[in-house]
């Protein structure tokens, strides 16, 4: 008879298997990272800083960093009146509004900046009515911003959402009977539940803006100084052979989306923590 | 504070919770909702506090009407059977919330928290979160919470059904002395007919959306107004019974019956400690089960010709004296009562 034990120890096959998927994680995600951190510099910290100081790469960065930051704050407040309207109200067609905001996550991004395009664009009705108040959409930022606001939205509202469904709908009962008004109300029974995920998903809808660059490249004109993202900015200098200043924007876009990462990651295990 | 309730109807779709219910509770006195669960006494209970708004119907707050005031001016204090306390605030900042968000000067807040978290044996506690307490203390914590701003009534909802069974007898001696130290009006809600009887001044017998009885614990105890309530009310035998003038017949058991019950077909209602039985051939019934449980014994017989019928008697009771599975016994009943049958009334009673 086989011993017990042999049962519960894993055969060749499953060995095998064990140190496959080690293997393939790290060569497809840490191999890369590494490859890119040794070319980047391999001249030097000083090179890759001086790579960084072309005006044009600068301006680039901080159209990124900007636009970025405002599509997360109008993601962090707009998505949380979202989410709370979709758990809070009867809306209408609300299976259908569910769908819609899922749907920039299944949409190709070079899709979306078609769509945006389309839209805003000078041959369209709408892109001639803004034009006609002196508002230029696509080929100027708010283009930008529009493009990451697509792709953002689900962000959001989808995090905030389930933390708003737990919350035990008597503590706002008991809130109200005790003379609290809304906004009291919101205060103290709504904000401090809602606040981590409002914030690590907010964090993650920058991390997520700052590299975008599908939707961006249609639909902003990518002109210097004006509408060049970081992310379009890097592509621009593969294709013509520099890619000394592309591996240096990279990285710094890299070392900021980690730091993101990070610190979203920090606040959901706080969150997690909490819950548990 | 005195409180009426007229004609209050509330129905969810098609589902009446509360049906045409009215009845007072007098100033300063202690009132339980007893009932199955889904009988809309709780639902009475958040109409009370303005968490939910009557269909049809009038409260009346010390004459005043108080049927569309919000649940923010009613002040009412009300205690949920989750706690419901504010998780990401202190023990004293839940205590004192009801009196900061009414702008009482800071230290006259503290004041009044120091002197709940006494009342309610909860000093040194003042700056734990609720999740570091355990469930008695989370309850206190919610009625300190309740009674700090002072309430005119007192509202608890289930307010000892999430706690384990020995901490909840400590918190209903607890409730009672608390009430009779305050003497704030106060109404809760319970299934626990134990906790109903135990604590309360006047009960308030609800099933369907409807009061089937109000009246002192003794009252309904000794004096079911109707079936339900006999039922509801301690381990009863119900048999189909015939009454003539004050007896019913039921197979082999002729029984006197207490009050007045229109002749015809009945429902014979027995409590199980309103019997005696003891050894006797022929006799009417045969013994099929006793159990003893602690100092008791239950004895359950089959009556000929009416069925089951399960009595109670202190274990060492002279009357159980040979009394063993299979023997045959009479049966005497001391108290019974009919009530008439209604095709409603045959449906079994809702779990408790």
């Amino acid at each position: 008879m086989k011993h017990a034990a042999y049962a519960l120890t894993p055969n060749r096959g499953e060995r095998m298997l064990r140190h496959a998927v080690v293997l393939y994680i790290w060569a497809l995600v840490a191999l890369p990272l590494v490859a890119l951190l040794r070319f980047g510099l391999r001249e030097g910290l000083v090179a890759l800083a001086e790579a960084l100081r072309s005006p044009v790469a600068l301006s680039a960065i901080w159209l990124t960093l900007w636009t970025s930051t405002l599509v997360a704050l109008i993601n962090m407040l707009l998505g949380t009146a979202t989410a709370w309207a979709l758990v809070r109200y009867r809306l209408p067609g609300k299976t259908l509004l569910a769908a819609l905001i899922d749907l920039p996550l299944a949409i190709p991004t070079l899709v979306t900046g078609l769509m945006i395009a389309v839209l805003y664009g000078p041959l369209s009705a709408a892109g001639r009515m803004f034009e006609a108040h002196g508002i230029q959409i696509v080929f100027a930022q708010p283009g930008i911003v529009l493009a990451l606001l697509f792709v953002t939205l689900p962000f959001v509202i989808r995090a905030v959402e389930p933390v708003l469904m737990e919350i035990d709908k008597s503590e706002e009962e008991a809130a109200k009977i005790l003379g609290a008004s809304a906004i009291r109300v919101f205060r103290t029974v709504f904000l401090p539940s809602i606040a981590p995920a409002v914030l690590s998903s907010g964090i993650r809808s920058l991390g997520r803006a700052l590299g975008e660059f599908g939707a961006i490249v249609i639909v902003a004109g990518n002109i210097p100084f004006r509408t060049l993202t970081a992310p379009v900015y890097v592509f621009g200098e593969i294709e013509s052979g520099t890619p000394r200043t592309a591996a240096a924007v990279s990285l710094l876009l890299l070392t900021i989306a980690l730091g993101l990462h990070a610190a979203a990651h920090a606040i959901e295990r706080r969150i997690g923590a909490r819950d548990a | 504070m005195h409180i009426k309730v007229e004609h209050l109807c509330k129905r969810f779709g098609d589902f009446a919770a509360v049906d045409d219910v009215s009845f007072e509770v007098s100033d300063g006195s202690l009132v339980a909702l007893l009932g199955p669960s889904g009988s809309g006494k709780s639902t009475i209970l958040r109409i009370l506090a303005g968490l939910e708004s009557a269909d049809s119907g009038q409260v009346w707050f010390d004459g005043e009407p108080a049927t569309d005031l919000h649940a923010r001016v009613r002040g009412v204090g009300f205690v949920f059977q989750h706690y419901a306390l504010f998780r990401h605030l202190t023990v004293a900042q839940n205590i004192g919330f009801g009196l900061d968000v009414r702008r009482v000067e800071k230290s006259a807040v503290r004041k009044r928290v120091k002197e709940l978290l006494a009342l309610t044996g909860l000093s040194g506690l003042e700056q734990r979160y609720p999740s570091q307490l355990s469930g008695g203390q989370r309850q206190r914590v919610a009625l300190a919470r309740a009674l700090a701003p002072e309430p005119k009534v007192l509202l608890l909802d289930e307010p000892f059904g999430a706690v384990d069974a020995k901490v909840r007898e400590e918190l209903r001696q607890w409730l009672r002395r608390l009430h009779d130290e305050v003497g704030v009006t106060s109404i809760f809600v319970t299934h626990d007919q134990e906790e109903a009887f135990s604590v309360s001044d006047r009960v308030l017998l609800v099933n369907h959306g409807r009061i089937e009885q109000n009246g002192t614990p003794m009252e309904i105890l000794d004096d079911p107004a109707t079936e339900f309530v006999a039922r509801f009310v301690g381990e009863v035998n119900v048999f189909p019974a015939t009454v003539r003038d004050d007896r019913a017949q039921s197979g082999a058991l002729n029984v006197r019956i207490k009050g007045s019950a229109p002749s015809g077909l009945a429902h014979l209602v027995i409590r199980s400690y309103d019997l005696k039985l003891w050894r006797e051939d022929p006799g009417v019934a045969t013994v099929q089960r006793m159990v003893t449980f602690g100092d008791r014994v239950r004895v359950q017989a089959l009556v000929d010709g009416a069925g089951p019928i399960i009595a109670h008697f202190p274990r060492r009771s002279s009357l159980l004296r040979g009394v063993e599975p299979g023997c045959r016994v009479q049966v005497e009943v001391t108290t019974a009562r009919a009530y008439p049958a209604e095709a409603s009334s045959l449906h079994p009673i809702a779990a408790t």
